[in-house]
């Protein structure tokens, strides 16, 4: 290591020799900067978790724009739209496809544990609007009373979901009606429910007795292949009657419902302030640790200066104490971080994980913040007069 | 200018203190150090001993007067032009001052490697031979905690002498150490100094170092009241 940094610094590691000199406080400044680490990591990967959530409804289907009420800022929030906007949408030569969306949350009784599966009310003569994965089995709903059920929702068994076939069922009750799953296919829980569960339309109908064929959550359009989507919504916009309608491209759709979750929505809000509160107790921790040494060692930097030793220099040995507490207390809180994620992913099944771009992120945030540190804490080194050491 | 001269100050007053506090502390010195020569500086405390050094030695701005250093004249120059000269100076303090991190042969290192383009292999021998020279081979990778106060100063005497310099300055050096250590420390300072044309200023009170000073200078109230020269 010495001679790794001296050969870095074209010098004698002052700096790495000045910190390791006193170990118990250099290992205390690592466990600092190692647990602003884990906690920078672990709302992250909240953060990144409630992204991923927000966004896989989004895949499971197919379509170029959505229509929706005016107060639907998620998939499963806000009130219904009328099915005669679809109407009124054909007549724009792009638009060549329409469906209604329904959705509604089911409760479901797994014996000791309720859970809450997001269901989604398709028609199942309609497979175009299903992503592909799923598709396929969208001709299964044609039956009344049959669902496909999310293998990867909580409260459902692994070896629970990866028997259900269309030869080995799976029947269960909810809203009052058994339903039986013929098949499964790839969700996930997510911060709002514990997974998703597709039905047909008629199905829906007959769970949700509240809802109306008439006014599905939302109507998804597909467009003629090369159409340009910013136009047909623009048009769409002037063509439709009701005015206070959302009418987005699909893409923007799932965008600004990430968005929604990300910045008005309190958990959002929270994870964002844990991140701030990761880095500002970063920064505190290592600008205390490299002032308190520039402190105790004002008569060596005095020292020094008498030597003929410029400004450069003593910015250099703080620069590269920083540097030294960075690095080193980032590699325990990478290693921590992740191990924390893997055990939070595995408790709740949301999906929590270390990736690659946010080591980074922190690894890059962790070495800027802490050379600012340390760069604020050479203020002091003012104070080193070396004719006071006479 | 006489070229002989390593210093020359003439005329040179000096203050502390702004408004009603401001105080005169030195009042005309004038003074000339040859080149090579070993000098001793006396006086009773607070006559202005520390001052004279620390302006000579460009560790203070000169504030009236004129001090020409190495041909370099001091009043008015700046931290930067004061720094870079004082590259080319060694200082010793009363207190070793040696970085508690840094070994012996480290401490030694830094006095070597402020001179610019100076590698690391020409450092290492350098220093390593300083040491030498004060009979502390044996003590190369000790740190200051693990040495005695006699053996810290000298690895001080080391680090003033590494990089050659043009002057050294010493300021009661041997306050803090036992005669025998005290007499072993300036004998060194005085012995290398020679051998190497290096000019000393040394601040004592110690009459025992005395006989070993080529010229001994006598600071009283700010006032240089007498210049011996022993040739
Ligand atoms: N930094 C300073 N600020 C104000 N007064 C000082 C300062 N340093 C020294 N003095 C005063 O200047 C005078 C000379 O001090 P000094 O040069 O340290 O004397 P000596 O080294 O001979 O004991 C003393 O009266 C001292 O109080
Ligand atoms: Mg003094």
């Amino acid at each position: 290591m010495n001679r790794l940094l001296q050969w870095l610094f074209g010098r004698l590691p002052i700096g790495w020799l000045q910190l390791t000199h006193k170990r118990g406080r250099f290992f205390a400044a690592l466990s600092g900067v190692a647990f602003a680490n884990v906690l920078v990591f672990v709302q992250l990967g909240i953060m990144n978790s409630m992204a991923t959530a927000t966004l896989r409804p989004y895949t499971f289907f197919n379509a170029d724009i959505m229509i929706s009420a005016a107060d639907a800022n998620a998939l499963a929030e806000g009130g219904n739209v009328a099915r005669q906007w679809m109407l009124q949408a054909f007549a724009d030569p792009d638009v060549i496809a329409g469906t209604g969306l329904f959705i509604a949350n089911a409760p479901l009784n797994r014996g000791d544990t309720d859970i809450s599966l997001t269901t989604f009310g398709v028609d199942p003569g309609q497979p175009g609007f299903i992503a592909p994965q799923i598709a396929g089995d969208i001709g299964l709903l044609q039956v009344q009373d049959v669902a496909i059920l999310d293998r990867l929702a909580r409260g459902i068994s692994k070896d629970e979901a990866a028997a259900i076939r269309p030869q080995t069922p799976l029947s269960f009750e909810t809203q009052t009606r058994t339903l039986t799953a013929l098949t499964t296919f790839a969700g996930g829980g997510g911060f709002g429910g514990d997974g998703y569960m597709f039905v047909s339309d008629q199905t829906f109908l007959s769970l949700f007795t509240s809802r109306s064929s008439s006014a599905p959550d939302h109507i998804l359009l597909r467009l003629r292949p090369g159409a340009d989507v910013a136009a047909v919504v623009d048009r769409l916009r002037g063509l439709i009657s009701d005015t206070t309608l959302r009418i987005r491209s699909y893409g923007d759709a799932a965008q600004e419902d990430l968005r929604h979750q990300q910045t008005k929505r309190p958990t959002g809000i929270i994870f964002g302030f844990g991140v701030l509160i990761g880095v500002l107790v970063g920064l505190v921790i290592v600008y205390q640790v490299l002032s308190a040494d520039v402190a105790d060692h004002l008569r060596e930097y005095a020292t020094f200066k008498a030597m003929g030793y410029g400004p450069g220099f003593f910015l250099g040995i703080v620069v590269e104490e920083a540097l030294v507490l960075g690095i080193l207390g980032f590699l325990p809180g990478l290693a921590v971080g992740t191990a924390i994620l893997t055990l939070m992913g595995k408790a709740t099944s949301l999906p929590l994980a270390m990736t690659t771009g946010m080591a980074v992120t922190v690894f890059l945030g962790t070495v800027l913040f802490s050379v600012l540190s340390g760069v604020i804490a050479t203020r002091r080194l003012a104070a080193a007069d070396p004719a006071d050491l006479f | 200018m006489d070229n002989a001269m390593i210093v020359e100050a003439r005329g040179m007053n000096h203050w502390f203190g702004t408004g009603e506090a401001r105080k005169q502390v030195l009042f005309d010195i004038n003074l000339s150090l040859p080149r090579g020569s070993f000098t001793v500086l006396m006086g009773p405390s607070g006559s202005g001993k520390t001052t004279v050094l620390t302006l000579l030695g460009c560790l203070r701005g000169v504030q009236d007067g004129s001090v020409r250093l190495m041909g370099h004249e001091l009043l008015g120059a700046g931290d930067a032009e004061l720094a870079a000269l004082r590259q080319r100076l060694g200082f010793i303090f009363q207190s070793h001052n040696l970085h508690e991190s840094l070994t012996a042969m480290q401490n030694v290192i830094m006095g070597v490697q402020v001179r610019p383009g100076v590698t690391d292999d020409l450092a290492r021998r350098a220093a390593a031979q300083a040491l030498g020279l004060l009979g502390l081979s044996d003590r190369l990778d000790y740190l200051p905690a693990n040495l005695s106060g006699g053996q810290k100063q000298r690895v001080a005497v080391a680090r003033a002498l590494v990089g050659n310099p043009a002057m050294v300055f010493a300021d009661e050096p041997t306050a803090a150490l036992d005669k025998d250590s005290a007499a072993d420390v300036v004998d060194l300072l005085k012995r290398l100094g020679a051998a190497r044309g290096t000019t000393t200023l040394l601040v004592t009170h110690d009459n025992r170092i005395l006989d070993r000073a080529d010229r001994i200078l006598t600071l009283e109230d700010g006032r240089i009241v007498t210049s011996m020269d022993d040739t």
